[in-house]
């Protein structure tokens, strides 16, 4: 047991918090769980390319219906696979340890993944699969190197290449500009992700509008309480200010002869 | 049935002829004379008090639909925060709830600190306190298991292996309070029954003991002055004022004030980004991959900073066995405290530099230290940490020096407001 602590210790000599690649930078999301067509719209995604590997175990397809606004005979039609009820939880028939086997790692379930990782994450690395033919599936991931999945968005996005070229330069994601002219600064430099012209469905803006829904939608699924959390806090935080104020003005006429 | 003579009739005297109420409320609330010249600093007693009830309200609820297995907790967790009306709100009152519990409690110490609340006729409040603070830890350390996350998992894993590091019967311990070779499922149900049952009414005990303590010898104020030394011709300190109403009005704004940051947080940030709830922590527990970076909670680290600082052998023990005595010597020194202050004067308002640089450094210490037990170690990270350690434990060991040789303040004979 003493090996254990040696063991748990030395892990913290480790530095990276989340398993990112060296130093990418993450490119940044702002989700929102208002916008309930960009969510409908990550559902739809997320059922079509994700579910049939990752799990959504711990949220009830139900539960999504009602928040997202989705009338429950047509999540029903729809949405629910066949084998399934509207109140079940968003499981998959894959066996773990079969997956295991074909991809090293059992897909795991992303009820909560953006809570783990963080949106900035999981929306950055949607964005950063590229060709390399040293992996068992032809693919790797800029800010999750060997990664073990597929990019099964591929048909989306097309073929993303890392590759040399006369690029803007960018500096934590964002385009530096020649303060002059205000064009991008252009330099040629390695490591810069290129899509394959022709090979995808999507433009570039489409298939980013694709990813931001998906995370948006991963995001709501994380915490389904934050919209109302976030209604029912601003009463909460109205009510207490309020009794701040009288409960100060009783404090204040008890107080008043006090010296 | 002649009863106990009362003043009351009705419900209320029968009941006080029979259970002395009106003489309770009288003694702790009603004409309990507290002096008037509370501060700011004050209101974290009955503050953490508030914390206690809504950590026992909201863990009953929780219980309620929490299950105390390897197989089931994470996913009851999240069967709470989606399934169970309002279930988010009692688990993030909860967490939250641990973090402010932290909050209030270090706040109210450093309030003892400075005002020398410690010192006699209080030395007995201040050991029930420490052993509050010592029994939160405890009760901190074990809720933290129950989610059953990867940060619950080797977070426990991490601390209860400290054990391990005592000689002989070091290994042997490690294992009788794990109940297996490794964290498991039979850990997380011994740390359950202990979170909700048997700590709780340790803390509920201790709390009252605390309370009657300090209602025995009255409380201090910001003056350090005993104010029963001045009574006027009917017996009451001149300036003292009843606990109820003056302390109870004042305290519900304290209580306005507190639930509104609190509930900031619980309902707009609730992970206080990544120290009330840690990200690692979304993940199930995971015996076989040990996270990238293992902190422990915030409450945690300064001690966490003071273990991992202590990075050599000494006379032929190996430096994690060193770690873990100093963790330890770190809280046992602020059991002592009463006894390590020989300063004639209380407040920190008549007391000289010497007593305030040492508090001022102390308390910077400890920030860093905490900061420091987040981070993971670098050679000049630890290169702090140990100088840090030198001044947290130089605060209490010269503390018998420095507070008799400063020129203290003359103290005033009233309070001062």
């Amino acid at each position: 047991m003493i090996k254990g602590f040696v063991f748990a210790l030395s892990a913290l000599a480790g530095s990276a918090f989340a398993a990112g690649g060296p130093g990418v930078p993450l490119d940044s999301i702002d989700v929102d769980p208002r916008d309930k067509p960009s969510l409908q719209r990550g559902m739809s995604t997320f059922n079509q390319y994700c579910l049939g590997c990752h799990s959504m175990e711990f949220q009830r397809y139900e539960r999504t219906a009602t928040d997202l606004e989705i009338p429950a005979k047509l999540m029903e039609a729809h949405v629910v696979p066949a084998h399934h009820k509207i109140g079940d939880q968003q499981t998959i028939a894959m066996p773990s340890d079969a997956a295991a086997e074909w991809f090293g790692a059992p897909p795991p379930d992303l009820s909560l993944i953006t809570r783990k990782r963080g949106n900035d994450w999981v929306y950055t690395y949607l964005k950063t699969f590229y060709t390399d033919p040293t992996r068992p599936l032809g693919v790797n991931n800029l800010v999750f190197e060997k990664v073990g999945m597929p990019h099964v968005l591929q048909p989306l996005q097309g073929e993303q290449r890392l590759v040399c070229t006369n690029a803007p330069v960018k500096e934590n994601g964002v385009v530096q500009t020649d303060p002059l002219t205000g064009n991008p600064i252009l330099a040629d430099q390695c490591g810069v992700l290129e899509v394959v012209e022709g090979t995808g469905q999507l433009s570039a803006e489409e298939y980013d509008q694709v990813i931001y829904d998906l995370v948006n939608y991963m995001a709501y699924v994380a915490e389904p309480s934050r919209v109302s959390a976030e209604r029912i806090g601003i009463y909460v935080l109205l009510f207490l200010f309020v009794f701040g104020i009288i409960g100060y003005l009783l404090k204040r006429e008890y107080w008043k002869d006090i010296h | 049935m002649a009863g106990r003579e009362t003043t009351a009739t009705g419900v209320l005297g029968w009941i006080d002829q029979r259970l002395p109420i009106i003489d309770a409320w009288d003694k702790h609330i009603g004409k309990y004379y507290a002096p008037k010249n509370f501060n700011f600093w004050y209101f974290f007693g009955s503050l953490a008090l508030l914390v206690l009830v809504n950590q026992i309200v909201t863990g009953i609820w929780l219980t309620m639909s929490y299950e105390p297995s390897a197989e089931g907790a994470f996913a009851s967790v999240e069967y709470i925060m989606r399934d169970v009306e309002f279930g988010w709100l009692i688990r993030y009152m909860h967490s939250t709830g641990a973090s402010a519990f932290f909050v209030v409690i270090y706040l109210h110490m450093l309030r003892g600190l400075m005002y020398g609340s410690y010192q006699k006729p209080r030395e007995l409040i201040w050991l029930f306190g420490m052993a509050i603070y010592l029994a939160l830890m405890a009760e901190a350390f074990m809720g933290y298991l129950l989610p059953w996350g990867q940060m619950s998992y080797w977070g426990a894993q991490v601390i209860v292996s400290l054990f391990g590091a005592i000689p002989v019967v070091g290994a042997d311990l490690a294992q009788w309070i794990r109940g297996d070779y490794l964290i498991s499922g039979i850990t997380l149900n011994r740390f359950f029954a202990l979170h909700v049952i048997a700590l709780p009414f340790v803390i509920a005990g201790l709390v009252f003991l605390h309370i009657l303590a300090l209602h025995e010898v009255g409380s201090n104020n910001p003056d350090g002055i005993d104010i029963k030394l001045n009574k006027d011709e009917n017996g009451k300190p001149k300036d003292g004022i009843p606990f109820h109403p003056y302390y109870t009005v004042k305290d519900i704004v304290g209580v306005a004030v507190f639930l509104f940051v609190f509930s900031l947080v619980v309902f707009f940030f609730p992970e206080m980004g990544g120290y009330f709830l840690e990200y690692a922590n979304f993940e199930p527990a995971n015996p076989l991959k040990t996270p990238d970076h293992i902190a422990p909670v915030w409450y945690f680290t300064p001690f966490y900073a003071i273990l991992r600082a202590i990075t050599f052998p000494m006379f032929g023990l190996d430096a994690k066995f060193w770690g873990v005595v100093f963790m330890g010597a770190a809280i046992a020194m602020l059991f002592v405290l009463p006894w390590l202050d020989r300063s004639p004067v209380r407040s920190m308002r008549y007391k000289g530099w010497y007593s305030r640089i040492a508090l001022i450094l102390f308390c910077v210490s400890f920030v860093i230290l905490g900061v420091l037990g987040v981070l993971p170690s670098t050679p000049g990270r630890t290169a702090l940490a140990q100088a840090c350690t030198a001044i947290y434990f130089a605060y209490f060991i010269l503390m018998p020096w420095y507070t008799r040789m400063e020129k203290c303040k003359p103290v005033p004979e009233r309070v001062t407001g």
